[in-house]
């Protein structure tokens, strides 16, 4: 069939802001629909309320609007651009949601919208546990016993049906969020109390519990026409009871023969047409017992999900594009392979290699959460690989994730051990221990379990994992014994320390080239050979280049046709496809996994930097190993390289290449912590001289060129000990600012009020010594915080954008709203801070991006620190001031002058745009959201409107809590901020709301003549605080806390709040801002406006 | 580290680890893009002559079982995979892959650049090849995989072919096909009547057998060289032309028989049955590239446009003598001795024809495998389809 010409306009919705479960997958799929409904001649109206997103780039839809998901806005939107039909699909969770509120509330009746690739009836069959329980059952299918309940009673009732372990989950939250498994009886009861808690409509779910059994997704899809086509099935590593999206996964399946895997795909074409999902693809998973082989259909996600991406990367088969061709109308045979440009899309993808996926994980940022992984996600990000066996995948996987680890390395010292007999009996029960509980860990206890002398089938009773996939973690544990002997010298050898003695006890050649093809990295190789050696003789592995590295292609078909499309994995192989041009070209690196201070505001800059390079007619080589990513989409560069960013691997990529040079300025930390490595290799770098970006990130240096060029810096000091680090602090003077060197996100960054505060902090926060040099600044209470990002050539630097943040110094800026331009701060600090940016842009020679974070406190000017790399904020101010800031600087890398590019002037502004982020405390339990300097959020999102006040409300509004605009307003405030809350709570009275406040703020505020209704706090008796918050009695919350002790006092303030999706604000700014927020809601109605009416038409182009 | 050579006929030389059972074999080298079904592929009698090499990585993972056998023994000539599994892992595993070869004799080689050999065959054909744990001469070993009979024109089902006709009376079992789609409009009409079918065994797949059970047919096996009066003696309802190894030219007695049987009850030809048929109809058979052998094969309905996924082991196949043939994606209908036949399935991939119905006499072949084992059971209504034509047939 061909493309439908009954709808012109298609509606799309994006995912929102990156949260924990719904990450830049959902940007890869919204870019690729896009582009292909684009290309298929329709017009595209597109809201999505993330601006680090490529798909919000203004020319890949006709209308982009960057506002918050809500219905509110869909009806603004729908009214004026009147689209025919909506894509609910591509968006994630976000995108089904609002498509069955739109449909509920009669929205899209009433604006004649079609949905297109899945109906209302569709989505609400596969999202309600009971619509699809009664579904599957029609179809003959098993699903784990379940129910609904609305109280405990009920609770218990139901549980005799379906015994222990059982699953319990709040009804209604955002997919799998909040399941706990309960052994006994009174977890049970603590769980159910909690989901009828935390459900929006007090409902439960209590399920069958599969734990322990295997895992499996099938990603389907369907066209018009009724073809049903598997791309990809999907093993997961650890067993039911872990999130998939916390597990281990593999593709192909493993573990399966053909007959259960086609039974299994007999289920999953019979669901996607019982569902009824017209077009496009779909996940669905299953759980298979390991003795019976019985098979339950667990889920089914009506839309392209996390797997998806994980599918169509690990197999070179563009899911999301295929999906959204498939909704206007053509069927599979229709749509050419893009990778073979030969054959048809309607078949399935056969892979040739192992690709393996491991979730990374941040639980040290959030102290208190609970790291077991469960049934609801907790990961932040993950990294793919492919090899030719799965124990290639999977090494090159556990590099990729950028933990410190090049291989198992051993948790509890026994690396180079290999046991068949347990012989500590403590350590074993140690390992058994760790292993009982599924952590972040397991993988690497694993391999301890084998070490300590745990067997196979041992470690399969502790763990469920597949007895396959054991006994390859056990192979490589014993491979490693055998290397790891080689470099140990016999006591009895002469001289057994002696150079001479290590250099004849080299492990041959032969054994070195095994290693390479199990996919060990150099570093683990020469860790497990010089694991007997005094350090000064550490060896060095062969020279990289003398192991023959091979490239091959991914191509979806096993090798059976040919690839015409570059897409490529290394591995130790006979043949190399990489067949390299003679063209001129650059490797970018990318950002690797999502982690938190790192994620897809990178990857927006590295697609950016290929496309300029496309535009400037040089090859553009991607390097990264992130499969949520647009920038690993085959055809966002012209050669994709999934690969570790790791020296060794990024090496072997720059000898075959043979490019320019490399990027390193775009994918955040990852690349930045390669250029020296890299260029001690010879490898020529792009931009910015890695002298210079040393020199930024060296203190010492650092400082030296501040004073250089007369600018301030708070007192500072760097310690290399806790008896420096004490001296230090009181020389610069309390409060301070500590933090270790090189870090991204503010990871281990505290304010520290006195000594006694740093000798905790130095014994519980920084762990250990390896963290040394101790960044000590003296902290400035009070200030503000400003961000600015710049573009620099050799002869000019411009200020792109100056972002003044809401939240006060202190607060890391990833985590802080921030409003561009700024909506406080003097003419005459802007000019100030201007001429400091260009000043410092010169000094350091930045050729392409820099972004420097400076303090303003009495209206003096502090620089705190200087990146030389792209930012955080990159896409939002290039979104802002519609200028493509990431691809000029890729412009400028490769020898363009921002004359050149008609870029340079500081852009004027006529209107506001706030950036607020988003956080991930209901996903990780027992968190206090309390700001502070470690970056802890997942996403963020913007909102653009005329004024400060329309802009800050569209930002809380995008990120999920809207501003109220009446009712009652908790007031808890430190001394220090009491007077500020003066003229708060006026404003607050004026706009009509009533106040509620704490003991201390009441009677402060009622001495300025302010009606103030006191309330309990939690140990002063019933009813307090708590109990009106969870009353849903206030409908804004305003909590700043000092002290330690009044910060764990008011923790259940906030943690309430949270979980009742309460308006707080923990910074009196913020509630300042807030309050300007709902002054502008009062006074003018919600508008609209996309990105291209704000922008005009692009410039710097 | 023990070694094992692959050589092949036009001298390349894989060096890689020994795998099955210690010795030497020789046969044409073919790659099978499946990611499942091993056990199948290696029990498939059309993989006479040939040694099989997968191109999915890790093979041996969930062991070897008594399901999952297609037929008494192993026929493949040789087994090629980049890793074997040490031990097995699935509820239904007996016995590890490894034993399994080694048990049957099977020689194979692992540890080589499986895609590097995929890609060499693919661009310059598949070729003969030899696997040696015990010769290290390169240049020994390719005189005499050059010595080694070619595949073309040779009659393999002789090899392969059961010896006395028997009955078969097994089922799918629990693994019947469960696609709704797949099953009969009016089920009852399939229970109450048993059909007899002769199943003229070119080296056939039990699959094939199960899949008639399942339907409720009473179902005789009778050996490839059985003549048209012997098969007429049992009377059958419908008559199913096998699966087999090898080049359809070189069963000449087969197609024979076939020619004389046309008409006289309604045919089902699979694979080599759906070539033998061809050439009987007057139609050409040629040898392609590197031929067809995989589970995700994508074939249209050339009638309904609707696409089925297939699985596929073919080197042969068979066309009407026309240079445009392949291109066409029309059910193009060409007259023979019998009436009309249309071609109904071609392949997405290459055009190949995959299958054609007699519309003046009861015929229905295809080159694909509607019993699929491994593979999709996309296929699994031709079955039907094919007792839909006996039964009105018959009535």
């Amino acid at each position: 069939m061909p493309r439908r010409t009954d709808i012109e306009k298609i509606f799309l919705i994006g995912s929102g802001p990156i949260v924990i479960g719904q990450a830049c997958e959902f940007d890869y799929s919204g870019t690729q629909a896009c582009k292909a409904l684009k290309e298929e001649g329709f017009q595209v109206v597109l809201l999505n309320s993330n601006p680090a997103t490529i798909m919000t780039d203004p020319d890949l839809a006709d209308r982009t609007y960057v506002e918050p998901i809500t219905t509110e806005v869909v009806e603004r939107i729908f009214e004026r651009d009147r689209p025919d039909s909506l894509l609910p699909t591509m968006g994630g969770q976000t995108a089904l949601n609002l498509t069955v509120e739109l449909s509920q509330k009669g929205i899209l009746d009433k604006y004649g919208v079609q949905t297109i690739g899945a109906s209302y009836e569709a989505i609400h069959k596969a999202e309600d546990r009971g619509a699809f329980k009664e579904a599957m059952q029609q179809i003959g299918l098993k699903v784990p016993a379940s129910g609904s309940v609305r109280t405990r009673e009920e609770a218990f009732q139901l549980l005799e049906p379906i015994g222990f372990p059982a699953i319990v989950r709040p009804s209604f939250t955002l997919g799998g969020a909040g399941g706990n498994i309960a052994y006994n009886r009174e977890e049970f009861e603590n769980f159910i109390d909690w989901a009828l808690a935390t459900s929006p409509v007090g409902q439960a779910l209590v399920e069958q519990s599969l734990i322990g059994w295997k895992e499996y997704e099938l990603e389907v899809m369907r066209d018009l026409k009724d073809n049903v086509v598997i791309v990809c099935p999907i093993e997961n590593v650890d067993a039911m009871g872990v999130h998939t999206g916390d597990s281990i996964t593999v593709a192909p399946a493993m573990t399966l023969s053909d007959k259960e895997y086609q039974r299994m795909r007999d289920a999953a074409v019979m669901i996607i047409r019982e569902i009824g999902v017209d077009t496009g693809g779909s996940n669905i998973q299953f759980a298979v017992h390991p003795e019976t082989g019985e098979m339950m259909v667990i889920e089914m996600n009506p839309r392209v999900s996390r797997s998806s991406a994980l599918a169509s990367k690990a197999t070179g088969f563009p899911i999301a594009k295929i999906a959204a061709k498939l909704a206007v109308g053509y069927t599979l045979d229709e749509i050419t392979n893009d990778i073979t440009k030969v054959t048809k899309a309607s078949f399935e993808p056969t892979i040739d290699y192992v690709v393996v996926k491991i979730p990374r994980f941040t639980f040290e940022k959030f102290v208190g959460s609970d790291p077991t992984l469960t049934t609801h996600m907790k990961s932040v990000g993950e990294a793919m690989a492919l090899g030719a066996t799965f124990k290639e995948a999977l090494q090159k996987a556990i590099r990729s994730l950028e933990i410190d680890r090049f291989g198992l390395h051993s948790l509890h010292g026994l690396d180079g051990q290999y046991s068949s007999v347990p012989n500590d009996q403590n350590l074993v029960a140690h390992i058994t221990s760790c292993l009982q509980t599924p952590t972040a860990d397991r993988l690497w206890h694993l391999a301890d379990g084998f070490r300590s002398g745990l067997s196979l089938d041992e470690l399969y009773a502790i763990t469920s994992i597949d007895p396959w996939f054991l006994e390859q973690i056990r192979q490589l544990v014993e491979f490693e014994h055998t290397l790891a002997a080689m470099g140990t010298i016999p006591d009895s050898h002469p001289s057994s320390r002696s150079q001479e003695a290590v250099d004849t006890h080299q492990p041959s050649q032969d054994l070195l080239d095994h290693a390479k093809k199990l996919g060990f990295a150099d570093e683990r190789i020469v860790q497990l050979l010089s694991r007997n050696l005094p350090h000064s003789q550490t060896r060095e592995p062969a020279p990289p280049s003398h192991h023959q590295v091979t490239y091959k292609r991914v191509d979806t078909c096993a090798a059976e046709f040919e690839a015409q499309t570059p897409y490529l994995y290394s591995t130790y192989g006979l043949q190399c496809e990489a067949r390299p041009t003679n063209r001129q070209k650059v490797v970018i690196l990318g950002g690797g996994p999502n982690r938190i201070g790192q994620g897809i505001e990178f990857d927006y800059c590295c697609v950016h930097a290929a496309m300029a390079l496309r535009e400037e007619g040089i090859e553009s080589i991607m390097v990264n190993c992130n499969p949520e990513t647009v920038s690993t989409d085959y055809d966002i560069s012209d050669r994709l390289y999934f690969e570790p960013l790791t020296k060794e691997d990024v090496y072997h990529i720059v000898e075959t290449e043979r490019p320019l040079g490399v990027v390193v300025q775009f994918g955040g930390q990852t690349p930045l912590k390669l250029t020296l490595p890299l260029e001690k290799e010879g490898v020529p770098i792009l931009g910015t001289s890695p002298d210079s970006i040393d020199r930024a990130e060296d203190r010492k240096r650092f400082s030296e060129l501040l004073n250089e060029l007369g600018l301030r810096q708070t007192r500072n000091g760097s310690a290399q000990s806790p008896d420096e680090a004490h001296r230090i602090a009181a020389h610069v003077g309390y409060p301070i600012m500590a933090r270790p060197s090189y870090v991204l996100g503010g990871r281990a960054m505290q304010i520290v009020y006195d000594s006694d505060s740093l000798d905790r902090y130095l014994q519980t926060t920084l762990l250990d010594t390896s963290q040394f040099p101790l960044l000590i600044d003296h902290y400035l209470e009070d200030a503000i915080e400003v961000d600015v990002d710049a573009i620099a050539d050799r002869q000019d630097a411009v200020v792109a954008g100056i972002m003044e943040h809401v939240e006060m110094a202190g607060i890391h800026s990833g985590d802080s709203a921030c409003s561009l331009p700024p909506h406080s701060l003097s003419q005459n600090l802007i000019d100030e801070i201007t001429t400091q940016t260009v000043a410092l842009a010169k000094a350091l020679g930045v050729v392409g991006l820099m972004n420097i974070q400076f303090a303003v406190q009495h209206d003096r000017v502090y620089v705190l620190e200087v990146n030389p790399r792209a930012s955080r904020t990159v896409p939002f101010v290039s979104k802002s001031i519609g200028v493509p800031l990431a691809k000029l600087a890729m412009k400028v890398m490769v020898g363009k002058t921002l004359r050149e590019l008609n870029f340079t002037q500081s852009p004027s502004f006529k209107h506001m745009s706030v950036k607020e982020a988003v956080f991930p405390f209901t996903k990780l339990g027992a968190v206090d959201i309390l700001l502070g300097p470690e970056m802890r959020s997942t996403g963020e999102v913007m909102g653009i409107d005329k004024d400060f006040g329309w802009a800050f409300a569209k930002s809380q509004a995008a990120a999920g809590l809207a501003l109220p605009a009446q009712g009652t307003v908790l007031l808890t405030v430190k001394d220090a901020d009491k007077k500020a809350t003066i003229s708060l709570a006026q404003r607050l009275v004026n706009l009509g709301f009533a106040l509620h406040a704490t003991r201390g703020t009441a009677t402060f505020l009622e001495e300025q003549g302010l009606t103030v209704e006191p309330v309990n706090k939690v140990k002063e008796g019933r009813p307090h605080i708590v109990d009106f918050i969870k009353n849903r009695e206030f409908c804004m919350v305003v909590n700043t806390v000092g002290s330690t002790s009044s910060q764990e006092d008011s923790a259940p303030i906030r943690k309430e709040a949270l979980y009742q999706n309460i308006p707080y604000f923990t910074t009196i700014q913020g509630a300042v801002a807030g309050v300007m927020g709902i002054e502008a809601m009062l006074r003018e109605n919600l508008t609209v406006r996309s990105l291209q009416e704000y922008q005009g038409t692009p410039r710097g182009n | 580290m023990k070694k094992a050579l692959l050589v092949l006929e036009d001298g390349m030389v894989f060096e890689g680890q020994p795998l099955g059972y210690e010795g030497e074999a020789i046969g044409e080298v073919v790659f099978n893009t499946a990611m499942t079904g091993y056990q199948e592929i290696l029990t498939d009698p059309s993989y006479k002559g040939q040694m099989v090499l997968m191109t999915c990585p890790q093979i041996g993972n969930y062991g070897i079982n008594p399901e999952d056998a297609e037929s008494h023994r192993l026929w493949a000539d040789g087994f090629i995979v980049k890793e074997s599994a040490p031990i097995s892992s699935n509820w239904r595993s007996r016995q590890p892959l490894q034993e399994y070869l080694s048990q049957h004799q099977v020689v194979g080689i692992q540890a080589i650049d499986t895609r590097a050999l995929t890609r060499h065959l693919r661009d310059f054909g598949s070729q003969q090849g030899i696997i040696s744990h015990t010769n290290f001469d390169p240049e020994r070993l390719v005189q005499q995989v050059r010595r080694a009979p070619s595949i073309v024109g040779r009659d393999l089902v002789s090899q392969v072919t059961c010896q006395i006709p028997y009955e078969w009376k097994e089922g799918s079992g629990n693994w019947k096909p469960t696609l709704s789609v797949h099953q009969p409009e009016n089920k009852q009409n399939f229970d109450r009547e048993a059909y007899r079918t002769v199943v003229v065994d070119f080296g056939v797949k039990q699959n094939i057998l199960r899949r008639l059970i399942d339907i409720g047919y009473q179902v005789q096996v009778v050996p490839a060289s059985t003549s048209m009066e012997e098969v007429q003696a049992l009377d059958p309802h419908g008559i199913i032309l096998s699966n087999g190894p090898g080049d359809p030219e070189g069963v000449p007695y087969a197609i024979e028989t076939v020619r004389r049987l046309i008409g006289w009850r309604p045919i089902f030809g699979i694979c080599l049955g759906h070539q033998i048929l061809g050439l009987a109809l007057g139609m050409k058979a040629h040898k392609l590239k590197f031929g067809h052998h995989g589970a995700n094969h994508p074939v249209l309905d050339l009638r309904t446009r609707k696409v089925e996924i297939t699985s596929q082991n073919h080197n042969f196949a068979v066309g009407i003598a026309d240079k445009t043939d392949q291109e066409s994606l029309e059910p193009r209908i060409f007259p023979t001795k019998w009436g009309r036949v249309q071609i109904t399935h071609r392949s997405l991939n290459d055009g190949c024809c995959e299958g054609m119905i007699g519309l003046d006499t009861p015929i229905l072949s295809v080159q694909y495998h509607p019993e699929a084992s491994p593979g999709p059971h996309d296929s699994a209504s031709l079955f039907y389809e094919f007792f839909k034509m006996v039964k009105t047939y018959h009535e």
